[in-house]
């Protein structure tokens, strides 16, 4: 699975803070450098965050969620536990299962792998933030009409998956829906219906390579 | 107008045995349908449990203080005392509860336990040996085999064209539905709530009830959405008497979930088998005797101290085939690791790999195709149907090959098994249908949808006999507040809740044109009639009926595999699924079935196993990184065939598609090798070994 580079930090970004290093190094250029140094650990104090909680603002499905969460709670936790978005599931909670999948910036993302700090300033997109007015999706419906899900646990992460990878390449070939969906883990056994979804949704008329068929015993 | 004493499932249908979509699916594909892990009642916290670092240790203290000062911590308890003995790795000492995950997490960590760790064994050829150390202090780890004896098997053996033996083993296998194990339950003096993931919320409640003294009018269980089970989510469990516990001490309902790394320890799994096996038959093939010597561990078993952990491990055998003299002796060992429970038609895949592995290896010994061996020997004429279909659809005349012929690096093999499944329905199943003035329609039943579209089953009846359409009716289920319906297990449910829901919709409809004195309420007179009850609902009940269920179903499939001689790495190419399930209630959602089993079956076959550390007695593959599930890129073609036997009524088909796949898997391995791998899961090790280019794995 793809993860998006992330851009800033909390209130840092790796820029910001060369800057604030760099403008410290000028300044105590002429100084002995264990003033320096203890110049250096008295900004690096001021922008340290945590242990404790920090204010978080995340925007999610285009509405600003605004959070007080300790630096170590993950974009997971940050959804399902100090919010009502429930719809990402929790299935490893280490990056393995795919069920936590959000997009960030259009980007399949781990949520469980991801501190809520850093997903700040980003757009993210959730189960709930697919469907408008009550309409499913293209991925959704045809999700449905395949029969791509049984229990339902995984649901969420596999369409957050197949979403994002039709908005990248709206005609994907059986091995671009392989590779889209080789992060997310299913226990049922609905992989052959996915794949038929995924196919249905990006407008391919005649989808899968497998039959079913219902015959009399007689 | 239907006759309630002497129901029948309609001839002419509009839903049933037709494929309608998931009554839920929209629910589930937008993130509104609510799992038990999902839910948030006021002032919830979150809880974990502290599990044993040691395979066996005598626990002398457990410190909580520490864990009650971490910031958030409202409420820490001992989960089975403070003075005990843990038998496994995972074994629950303590559990607390907190206003978040991380504060818990921090809490587990503070908890003081002193223990002095005692001899363990996680093996089962080591806890067998005499000097091994006890799992149990009072009790033997071997249990003595249960021995049954058919005929004279001995005489029998001597007299066979051709006998062949051999000895074939499986693995542990771990459930590991994608929602763990958990609960969020509220107690308080007014009585307990839980929200339970389970497959029987009528088990949990008996649970919660008895493991906490309470009165069971006092106790409710929901379950809105649950996200698998596969046979290890029945009763209340460790975990929820836990999360009880703690809902009692700070005063506020308690979400505790399983973590991964715990589902893999403490919830159940598949038992493992080692199976010696001799065969014999006569020169035409029919065969003659069977003897099978057997054992296997169920982990530390029962839970109480009894040889062999209380047993566990058997299986069916001879499984299938109609053999004259039997001997049959099974035992189970018990060691330091987590109980097994039920898993997807438990006994039967071990005894389908055992049974049709020796099946291929006697065909090749006698030089006979190991397809026309089974129509020789397998009594069961369904099955014979899906022999003829199946070996037709497949092309194995064509197909079928001298083993290992295959040339080139890439060898191609095609392999065949068999699967059967008892199943039925539960007589204690009831069900409530409330008819709206506005005609809309509520279906009631204490049943759970474990996935596999029980409200889809239970929208197709009532729409049949209501003359509407499925999304007209509202099926509200997974609450222990509605009338009893069965457990989701054994491939019982669709078994039990059609009848019932046949029974209820019958005579609700029957109630309905009596009260209203329209002559047929259905279809389009529906909503004149139900306009004439005024302002008041009609609610009508209904139960099980004998003749519109039964039990029994089976299924052939044939598996075509490539093995690669250099990675020793195994593709399934295409999998040719031929099942029979009674009168087919819901098209799409029983395929969906079949693909469910066949895939989880093809784990069994190439990838799963739980593998204990001989070293610290610890499990070594808690997680999806190294415990291996089929992937989506796993998938092999597939062709489906389903018999619809109306005649027969409704039968469950959850179990029956989980059992031959493995074995058709491992005989077309050994048909693409010319040499059988008689282990599960067949690893690029095992199969390398086979080819003497490494050495043997070490198990």
């Amino acid at each position: 699975m793809n993860e998006s580079e992330p851009a800033k930090i909390g209130p840092f970004s790796r820029r910001t803070f060369l800057k604030s290093l760099g403008t410290t190094a000028v300044a105590t250029a002429a100084v002995q450098a264990q003033t320096m140094a203890a110049e250096l650990e008295k900004v690096n104090a001021e922008k340290t965050i945590g242990p404790g909680t920090v204010p978080v603002t995340l925007k999610v499905n285009g509405e600003m969620l605004k959070l007080q969460l300790e630096p170590r709670v993950t974009l997971l936790d940050a959804l399902r536990n100090y919010s009502s978005l429930t719809g990402s599931k929790e299935g490893c909670d280490r990056g393995t299962c795919g069920a936590c999948t959000v997009m960030i910036n259009d980007v399949p993302v781990y949520s469980c792998m991801k501190l809520a700090i850093e997903a700040q300033g980003q757009a993210i997109t959730t189960v709930e933030g697919l469907a408008k007015n009550g309409k499913l999706t293209k991925v959704q419906q045809a999700f449905l009409n395949r029969d791509a899900l049984m229990c339902g646990y995984c649901t969420p992460g596999f369409v957050m998956s197949v979403t994002a990878l039709l908005r990248k390449n709206p005609h994907p070939t059986a091995d671009d829906v392989r590779h889209a969906c080789s992060g997310n883990l299913c226990r049922c056994g609905t992989y052959p219906r996915i794949m038929e979804a995924a196919f249905e949704a990006s407008g391919v008329a005649k989808v899968a390579i497998n039959k079913t068929e219902v015959i009399p015993y007689a | 107008m239907p006759d309630p004493a002497n129901l029948s499932w309609p001839k002419e249908t509009k839903y049933i045995s037709k494929s309608t979509h998931r009554v839920d699916a929209a629910q589930k594909l937008t993130g509104k349908a609510r799992y038990s892990s999902d839910i948030q009642a006021e002032g919830w916290l979150y809880g974990m449990i502290l599990r044993s670092k040691w395979p066996a240790a005598k626990i002398t203290n457990i410190n909580l203080e520490k864990a009650l000062q971490i910031p958030g911590i409202k409420a820490a308890i001992l989960i089975k005392g403070n003075e005990r003995t843990v038998r496994y790795y995972g074994d629950e000492i303590a559990a607390v509860a907190g206003t978040t995950k991380i504060a818990c997490l921090d809490a587990l960590k503070a908890i003081e336990v002193t223990a002095e760790p005692l001899p363990y064994v996680v093996h089962e050829d080591e806890a067998k040996k005499p000097d091994a150390p006890k799992v149990w202090d009072d009790a033997p780890n071997l249990s003595k085999p249960k021995v049954t004896e058919k005929g004279e098997v001995d005489k029998a053996f001597s007299e066979c064209a051709t006998v062949v033996e051999g000895f074939y083993t499986t693995q542990v296998q771990l459930h590991h539905p994608m929602e763990t194990h958990g609960n969020t339950v509220s107690w308080t003096d007014e009585g307990l709530t839980a929200y339970a993931s389970t497959q029987g919320i009528t088990s949990v409640k008996d649970g919660f009830a008895g493991s906490l003294q309470l009165e069971q009018s006092k106790v409710r269980v929901i379950t809105e959405y649950m996200g698998g089970g596969f046979g290890a989510k029945f009763g209340s469990g460790v975990e929820g008497k836990a999360a009880a516990e703690l809902s009692k001490a700070a005063k506020a309902p308690v979400r505790l979930m399983l973590t991964r790394f715990d589902q893999g320890l403490a919830v159940g799994n598949r038992p493992s088998s080692f199976q010696k096996i001799k065969l014999g038959a006569s020169a035409d093939g029919t065969l003659l005797a069977y003897q099978l010597d057997a054992y296997g561990t169920a982990g530390i078993g029962g839970g109480g101290s009894s040889e062999g952990g209380g047993g566990g491990a058997n299986f069916p055998a001879p499984y299938i085939y109609q053999i004259p003299n039997t001997r049959v002796s099974q035992a189970t060992v018990a060691i330091n690791a987590g109980s097994a429970r039920a898993f997807r038609a438990p006994g039967n895949p071990p005894a389908s790999f055992g049974m049709e592995s020796i099946m291929d290896d006697l065909a090749v010994k006698m030089g006979m195709d190991p397809l026309e061996l089974r129509v020789k020997n397998d009594p069961n004429p369904v099955r014979q149907k899906e022999y003829e279909v199946g070996g037709k659809r497949v092309g194995w005349k064509e197909k079928y090959k001298k083993p290992g012929s295959s040339p080139g690096v890439i060898k191609t093999g095609i392999g065949c098994a068999s699967g059967s499944w008892g199943g039925g329905g539960s007589k204690k199943t009831q069900g409530e249908a409330q008819i709206n003035p506005d005609g809309s329609v509520e279906i009631r039943m204490g049943v759970q949808d474990l996935g596999t579209g029980t409200r889809t089953v239970l929208a197709v009846v009532a729409a049949e006999v209501f003359g509407l359409k499925p999304e007209q009716i509202t099926v509200k289920v997974g609450d222990t507040n509605y009338p009893p319906g069965p457990g989701s297990g054994g491939s019982t449910t669709c078994a039990s809740i059609s009848p019932t829901a046949l029974d209820t919709c019958t005579n609700a409809l029957n109630e309905l044109q009596k009260q209203t004195g329209v002559a047929d309420a259905r279809g389009e007179n529906w909503f004149a009639a139900c306009k004439k009850l005024g302002v008041t609902p009609l609610v009508v009940q209904g139960k099980f009926q004998d003749g519109l269920s039964s039990r029994g179903a089976g299924g052939v499939q044939f598996a075509e595999v490539e093995v690669d001689t250099e990675t020793g790495r195994v593709t399934v190419k295409k999998m040719t699924c031929i099942h029979d399930c009674g009168l087919i209630m819901n098209t799409l959602t029983l395929e969906s079935q079949i693909y469910g089993g066949t895939i989880m079956g093809m784990g069994y076959a190439l990838y799963e196993e739980r593998v204990m550390d001989k070293l610290s007695g610890a499990l070594l593959n808690p997680n999806f990184e190294t415990y291996k599930l089929t992937g989506l890129s796993d998938m092999p073609e597939f062709d489906i065939v389903l018999i619809n036997m109306p005649e027969r009524g409704v039968i469950g088909i959850g179990e029956p598609s989980v059992i031959p796949s493995a074995s058709a898997i491992a005989n077309a391995v050994a048909n693409a090798l010319g040499v059988r791998i008689n282990s599960l899961p067949i690893t690029p090790a095992k199969v390398l070994a086979a080819l003497g280019k490494i050495p043997a794995p070490v198990s």
